[in-house]
């Protein structure tokens, strides 16, 4: 198991999440002789987990199911601990296509935070890219540091626990991409700027507020950035249900008294009236998440 | 310029290159070819002058030729207005006339000249806002500017540029869409995925370089063979197509039951060869058996039967290729192992993502893509009685771009109103025995309403 390679056997040592129904899901590291408290009862690590298939059903003490999963960093963003707001799928989809990565590419990154988008980057940089993040606090570093060797991608990342604004990313003239989800974004810019690659890259910062988008907007004008771009994008979650509108009865029908003769010969047709119609559609939520962040995007020419 | 001329030569424009026409969010995706005309705005231009340039580079259109535009003279601060309270629509203010603006355009100034002579020639742009003279420039460099930026192709623009350019050919696939749809498939170096794509090639492409020439892509096709014009756009180097294998749904059927052969060769090819030159021959020997034909007839058809022979021998290699390849495509679906699943096209999703996913891994991601949300309905349900997945969800999402300027930041006027549905799911392992009522519903009872006295 590792976040950037999948297997199809649970071994001691992984983490593996643990998928309750509903939405609900549970990471789990994997130990011999270990046991993990569920709703449906206890599973046993030795002999419900280890050398299990990946996607297999699993019995709790109980009697109620699980199924236990490989880990993506798309289960891993919705399961994980969280040491700070995250980013969530939506917005780390578009982040990672509109930023170009894919295999090779170098990224600086910085807060690290809790770690969710540093995974999904991971995943998309193996196994020749590498992934520079700065994290300021230092446990919210320590931590994360621990997370990517759990997870088997510590040769992918280097952690450095350092102010971005101040002192950087620790490289320059290496990175294809830099992804900023601080405070002061614009203060990072011309940081962003040395760490990128001299025949250019792509930038990109995640800000909630519409202020610090126009600042930053400002600054990457100043150093030099073109196709500045800014965009949200929300995700519309549709739940498939199965509905049973009733039918109003507006009494018996009028057209069969127009032939009363006919009517006397032939008895009525004894149809079942229907009372309701039974459809499959699907509803919103009934709160959906409004806003997470704006996402400006911009690229660094040759310099 | 001390560069290292090795390590910037991948950074220049190349005869051959595959890349994409740029003008502002108007792209087009061409190849670089010596002495081929291209059309891209309406302007008609050969390509050779890009040869040798960095990606990203601007250039004039100037005559028909492309050269390297010359940096831009920044703008002088000039004589501004505070509203528009005095400022009357006559459509009088521009002195210039269409004729004196052609005039101008022939005369071979560029775009930012004539810009020039057309403020220099509007009665009222002094009196306008800051913002409303900057708003006037830009839509003026969108009509006049002649330049074109050539840049590396990508997901991103390639998505850009279909969605912009044609939509129809991509099912209406919007590009955060697409975005969506490699995330949740976890489309990574080293595993194996299987595309259903009539989107032109455009999602086969994007899966190939999410990633990098590694790991294995099945691609099932309609038909007889498969779309890849997208995917060509992307410009991959070669060993990324030794990655690309194609498997006709029409033998999907057949390789699930375990009764595909592909070993058999094809005789009936070879048969038909071999008849068809026996024919040629004894042709040529009654012509020879009466020589009033003169020697030039009898040359000309031993020629015929030559190349008829070599057309044969051809078609005979060809053959044995594809039952390769089929051959080849075909051991990569039988583990069933497959790593994840993209379904991106015109066909109704629920049959497809159903005779699809049998090949999939336990514990493996699948995106269904649809233009319209009923069949993903459908498929959701089917999906949710056949059993085998999880974490089922129907989603769309909403995309919307903002103008970011000081004291003009606002959400642009329009937006796109719809880029699809997905259906996103992973798959577990199935049970033998299913009995009614084992599975856990995951839909929760519809509440009923609660009816006050006085409805009915």
């Amino acid at each position: 198991m590792s976040f950037v390679e999948y297997s199809d056997f649970i071994q001691d040592g992984d983490v593996a999440i643990v998928y309750l129904g509903h939405e609900s899901l549970m990471p789990v590291k994997v130990q011999q002789g270990a046991q993990t408290q569920t709703r449906y009862g206890v599973i046993r690590h030795s002999t419900d987990l280890i050398g299990q298939r990946y996607g297999s059903k699993v019995t709790c003490s109980k009697g109620g199911w699980v199924h236990v999963l490989h880990p993506t960093p798309e289960l891993w963003t919705v399961s994980l601990p969280h040491r700070t707001q995250i980013l969530y799928t939506t917005d780390i989809a578009t982040i990672t296509m509109m930023l170009e990565l894919k295999p090779g590419s170098v990224v600086c990154e910085s807060g690290t935070g809790s770690g969710s988008l540093s995974h999904a980057i991971l995943r998309t940089i193996a196994p020749t890219g590498h992934l520079h993040t700065v994290e300021f606090h230092q446990q919210r570093a320590e931590k994360a540091a621990e997370e990517f060797k759990e997870h088997r991608v510590d040769h992918l990342v280097t952690v450095r626990n350092q102010d971005v604004c101040q002192d950087g990313f620790g490289v320059s003239g290496v990175a294809d991409a830099v992804f900023l989800d601080i405070p002061s974004p614009w203060e990072a810019v011309k940081h962003a700027k040395t760490a990128m690659k001299r025949q250019g890259g792509r930038v990109c910062s995640f800000s909630p507020c519409i202020e610090q988008v126009q600042r930053t907007c400002e600054a990457l004008a100043d150093q030099g950035f073109e196709e500045i771009n800014t965009v949200e994008v929300l995700l519309r979650v549709h739940d498939v249900r199965t509905v049973s509108l009733p039918l109003p009865d507006f009494g018996p029908d009028s057209s069969a008294q127009t032939e009363p003769d006919a009517a006397e010969k032939a008895p009525p047709a004894s149809a079942p009236v229907q009372t309701s119609v039974s459809l499959k559609t699907t509803t919103p939520p009934r709160e959906i998440p409004g806003h997470t962040g704006y996402l400006t995007f911009a690229t660094k020419p040759r310099t | 310029m001390a560069d290292n001329g090795d390590e910037d030569s991948q950074y220049r424009i190349k005869q051959g290159d595959y890349v994409v026409l740029k003008r502002g969010n108007i792209f087009k995706a061409v190849q670089i070819q010596p002495k081929k005309k291209v059309i891209f705005e309406k302007q008609w231009f050969f390509l050779d002058g890009a040869v040798g340039n960095f990606y990203s580079t601007t250039f004039e259109i100037v005559s028909g030729a492309l050269q390297p535009q010359k940096l831009k003279n920044t703008d002088n601060a000039k004589e501004a207005g505070t509203d528009n309270r005095n400022i009357v629509d006559d459509g009088k203010s521009q002195k210039l006339t269409r004729d004196d603006i052609e005039d101008l355009k022939e005369k071979g100034l560029e775009g930012q000249e004539i810009i020039q002579h057309l403020i220099d020639n509007s009665s009222t742009f002094k009196d306008k806002t800051e913002y409303a003279q900057d708003k006037y420039i830009k839509k003026k460099k969108k009509k006049y500017e002649n330049t074109v930026t050539i840049v590396r192709p990508s997901c991103r623009i390639l998505a850009m540029m279909y969605h912009g350019r044609e939509p129809g050919k991509i099912c209406h696939l919007r590009y955060d869409t697409l975005a969506q749809m490699l995330t949740l498939a976890n489309i990574h170096a080293g595993s194996k995925v299987l595309v259903f794509d009539t989107c032109a090639g455009l999602v086969l492409g994007a899966v190939m370089e999410r990633m990098g020439g590694y790991g294995s892509v099945i691609q099932m096709y309609p038909g007889g063979e498969p779309v890849r014009a997208g995917m060509e756009s992307f410009g991959f180097p070669a060993h990324f197509h030794d990655m690309l294998h194609g498997f006709p749904i029409c033998r999907v059927n057949a390789l699930l039951a375990g009764t595909l052969d592909t070993t058999a060769k094809d005789p009936s090819a070879g048969r038909a060869c071999f008849f068809f030159s026996l024919l040629k021959l004894s042709e040529m020997f009654i012509a020879l058996l009466f020589p009033e034909e003169t020697e030039k007839l009898e040359f000309k058809k031993i020629f015929y039967v030559f190349v008829f022979v070599l057309q044969a021998q051809e078609r005979l290699v060809k053959l044995e290729e594809k039952r390769k390849k089929l051959a080849a495509a075909a051991a990569l679906l039988e583990g069933r192992n497959a790593d994840g699943l993209v379904i991106a096209s015109r066909f109704h999703p629920c049959p497809v993502v159903m005779g699809l996913l049998p090949f999939l891994a336990p514990s493996r991601p699948f995106v269904v893509y649809s233009q319209y949300k009923e069949p993903l309905i459908e498929c959701y349900n089917k999906l949710k009685e056949h059993g085998g997945a999880v974490s089922l969800r129907l989603t769309d999402t909403w995309l919307r771009h903002y103008q970011v300027l000081p004291n003009r930041t606002h959400p642009l006027l329009l937006m796109s109103g719809g880029g699809g549905y997905l259906l996103s799911g992973t798959t577990v392992a199935t049970d033998r025995a299913k009995p009614a009522g084992s599975q856990r519903a995951e839909e929760p009872a519809p509440k009923r309403l609660k009816l006050t006295d006085t409805e009915g």
